[in-house]
């Protein structure tokens, strides 16, 4: 325990800082009592170090996504893009079929066989990257495969409406996506699919960022004529109170 | 039990009874000095509040940097500087706002597009700066225990139409925009016309679309976020009105040997809101990010009081400008995929929501710019300006044109703060108030490119220089030598 000066010069420290903010937004921010608080978050608020630490953490868990989604430039070189995307599939935790071979997919240790490395010049086919930690930086290894026709993004934790506007240059080949229960993607993200004109299969069901899902099924398939969505049942999230109101009128009017 | 040995040890009855006997002419003095000393203790022991007076809500006496402006520019300022400084906690950063609920701040009235169509450069960069901090903005702005920041981008695009005239043009500034690396297509007319059939390409010869980084977003919660981040950077705010500012000449040789007077701002004086209060704030560096106010901060500072001609009487060309933002509903109108589509007519609109609401609206010409002095809305003017051309070009919306119900939702007012010069920002200091850092005038696109500003501002005033985008042609010296930066995509 550190000497009851010290502890006193912190203190006062913490209290001056506080009463300085003249406007002080502080209140708005801090979590309200009634939710449980780690003891992390309890000491950080009496001690700077431990503020440090935790800010310290914070920027180490953005780090180790950014180290996932790392570029492998090197493997790009020696092997093509097709491989070297694979690899990143691969690595990330999720399967990848090329075109007449058979799926590869890593055991429950991640480790998976090498024998992709000799298909040169063999289009990738599908990639299946569910519950992958993928995202916009990642991607730059999905977007030379200009043969892929099935792209699975399934529960993908940092995929979010960025990443689907990045999905353009796949537009030739890509005929089945699916967004499945993403919670990042939204409404937003949704609307920039138009220019996937070849898709036939588009998943779109259980995202929890879309605040009308029901709605959105609706202007998506108006989006994409060609295009079988699946996803919330038109209905879905209307009470059935008055029956001269089958439509819901979207969302209210914010300017 | 302290105080109450020091109230019989220094009761004025005791010391001054005994001293007074002795030398008769100290007793006065020896009185006003006891009574200070007690004072003086009275304060500093525990219990008592610091100041004789409540200060809380004044700034305070001594700030390194003054940024003048709460909106976004100058959140983003703030925001670099406490990035970029070497040392934690180097440098005091206090923003001065006079108006803390933003009522008429452009920043929270503004329509929140960001695109990279520009024609110089610069701007472009500015564009891809931003959009790259925008993408990765729960990374700068993370604050622990808050939840993250949600900017509901929406990336539609921005769909520019040209008429035979404007083509030519237009390739050039694809050319430039491909060239700095912005994701841009050319589109002919029927291609215009397969991707989005609810367009009326009548007039149109050429289209360009940019298919990635390009959209629109909620200003506010940029605002919210950048204030919170800030905030917990250790930045300090202040609600209050600059009214003054002291300052010190010195009178210098240029090298070709003419007299300049160079002027540096000691003191800003912060005036409370209804009251005649002030506090003198003592600083280094001041910045003007006031927004439509700024041509009023820089007279405040000077800039402008000389001959006209000469670069004392150059004054900084920034005025507010009022702008309409009309919203109306069209229930047969363009779908999700609808971009921000700017007319040839210099009209432009956009999907707001998912209620087959949009929003849009014009840039008057000089001749019909309307009065600033208020934000009122002037409906005819979507009437007569906007509304024929929307029609024109998009069908569906012919409907609006029945007045019998009233198809436009609410409309609001905004001020652009406009550059009457050449529409574009002005960044860097002056240079003959030394000290005095701009970061204004950007005519309706200071909200898109406020990340890359604040950077640029930050780097100038902590490195002397622009390191990231070089932003040398934004400088105030342009005006005074007549060097136009035209760029020609100003919606």
């Amino acid at each position: 325990m550190a000497a009851p000066g010290a502890f006193l010069r912190r203190v006062a420290r913490e209290w001056t800082r506080h009463a300085r903010g003249i406007h002080d937004m502080r209140e708005s921010v801090t979590p309200d009592s009634s939710q449980k608080r780690t003891l992390l978050q309890f000491l950080s608020s009496y001690f700077h170090d431990i503020e440090v630490l935790r800010e310290y953490l914070l920027r180490m868990e953005i780090h180790k996504m950014h180290w996932k989604n790392r570029p492998v430039s090197s493997i790009q070189e020696k092997y093509g893009p097709s491989i070297a995307g694979a690899l990143f599939v691969l690595k990330q935790g999720g399967s990848v079929k090329f075109r007449d071979k058979e799926w590869i997919r890593p055991d429950g240790r991640g480790r998976f066989s090498s024998e992709f490395l000799g298909f040169q010049g063999v289009p990738v086919e599908a990639v299946d990257a569910s519950g992958c930690a993928i995202n916009y930086q990642g991607l730059d290894h999905l977007l030379p495969l200009k043969e892929l026709r099935s792209l699975w993004l399934r529960r993908c934790p940092n995929v979010d409406d960025w990443c689907l506007g990045r999905l353009h240059p796949l537009a030739g080949s890509l005929q089945e996506l699916s967004l499945a229960g993403c919670p990042r993607i939204s409404e937003r993200g949704l609307a920039c699919l138009h220019h996937l004109q070849n898709l036939r299969r588009l998943d779109i069901s259980d995202l929890p960022a879309v605040s009308h899902p029901g709605l959105t099924q609706i202007l998506v398939e108006e989006m994409l004529p060609h295009c079988e969505v699946l996803g919330a049942d038109w209905a879905q999230g209307l009470t059935l109170r008055r029956e001269e109101q089958p439509r819901d009128t979207g969302s209210p009017v914010s300017a | 039990m302290f105080r109450r040995v020091l109230q019989l040890g220094l009761g004025p009855g005791r010391l001054t009874r005994g001293l007074g006997t002795r030398r008769g002419s100290f007793t006065l003095d020896w009185e006003a000095q006891v009574l200070e000393v007690k004072k003086k203790l009275r304060s500093i022991l525990p219990g008592e509040p610091l100041e004789l007076h409540d200060t809380s809500h004044l700034p305070p006496e001594h700030s390194d940097v003054v940024i003048v402006g709460g909106g976004i520019l100058g959140l983003s300022v703030a925001f670099w500087l406490k990035k970029l400084e070497k040392k934690r906690d180097a440098i005091r950063v206090l923003v001065v706002e006079q108006d803390h609920t933003y009522s008429k701040a452009s920043t929270g009235l503004s329509v929140g597009g960001i695109w990279q169509q520009f024609s110089l450069p610069e701007n472009i960069q500015l564009s891809l700066f931003s959009i790259n901090f925008l993408r990765n903005i729960n990374e700068h702005l993370a604050v622990v225990d808050a939840p993250p920041v949600d900017l509901k981008f929406n990336p539609a695009g921005y769909l520019v139409l040209a008429s035979e005239k404007d083509a030519a043009s237009l390739e050039n500034k694809v050319r430039v925009q491909r060239q700095e690396g912005a994701k841009i297509c050319l589109m002919s007319a029927e291609q215009l016309q397969n991707k989005f059939p609810w367009i009326n390409t009548e007039g149109v010869a050429l289209a360009s679309y940019g298919m990635e980084d390009e959209g629109w977003f909620d200003p506010w919660s940029l605002l919210h976020g950048l204030r919170r981040k800030v905030q917990s950077m250790g930045v300090l705010f202040c609600q209050g009105e600059v009214t003054r500012f002291i300052t010190s000449s010195s009178h210098m040789e240029t090298s070709s040997r003419e007299e300049v007077i160079l002027k540096r701002i000691h003191e800003v004086h912060v005036k409370m809101d209804n009251s005649l209060e002030y506090q003198p704030v003592e600083c280094a560096v001041v910045i003007n990010a006031a927004g439509a106010w700024s041509g009023q901060i820089a007279e405040l500072a000077g800039i402008g009081n000389g001959p006209p001609g000469t670069l004392q009487g150059t004054k900084l060309p920034v005025e507010p400008r009022k702008r309409y933002v009309y919203l109306w509903h069209c229930p047969q109108g363009p779908g999700l995929e609808a971009p921000l589509v700017a007319d040839t007519s210099g009209v432009y609109f956009r999907r707001e929501g998912l209620g087959s609401n949009y929003l849009g609206g014009c840039s008057p010409t000089e001749e019909e710019e309307p009065d600033p002095a208020n934000l009122e809305v002037d409906h005819d003017f979507f009437q007569k300006k906007v509304l024929p051309h929307l029609a024109q070009r998009v069908p569906a919306f012919e409907t609006l044109k029945c007045l019998m119900h009233p198809q436009v939702h609410s409309a609001w007012a905004g001020y652009y703060d406009y550059n009457t010069f050449d529409q574009n920002g002005v960044v860097g200091p002056h240079p003959l108030v030394v000290n005095m850092y701009f970061a204004t005038g950007f005519s309706g696109h200071g909200l898109q490119h406020a990340p890359g500003i604040g950077r640029a501002v930050a780097e100038m005033v902590l490195q002397g220089g622009f390191e990231t985008i070089n932003m040398s042609p934004f400088l105030f010296s342009r005006f005074y030598l007549g060097e136009k930066l035209q760029d020609y995509n100003i919606l």
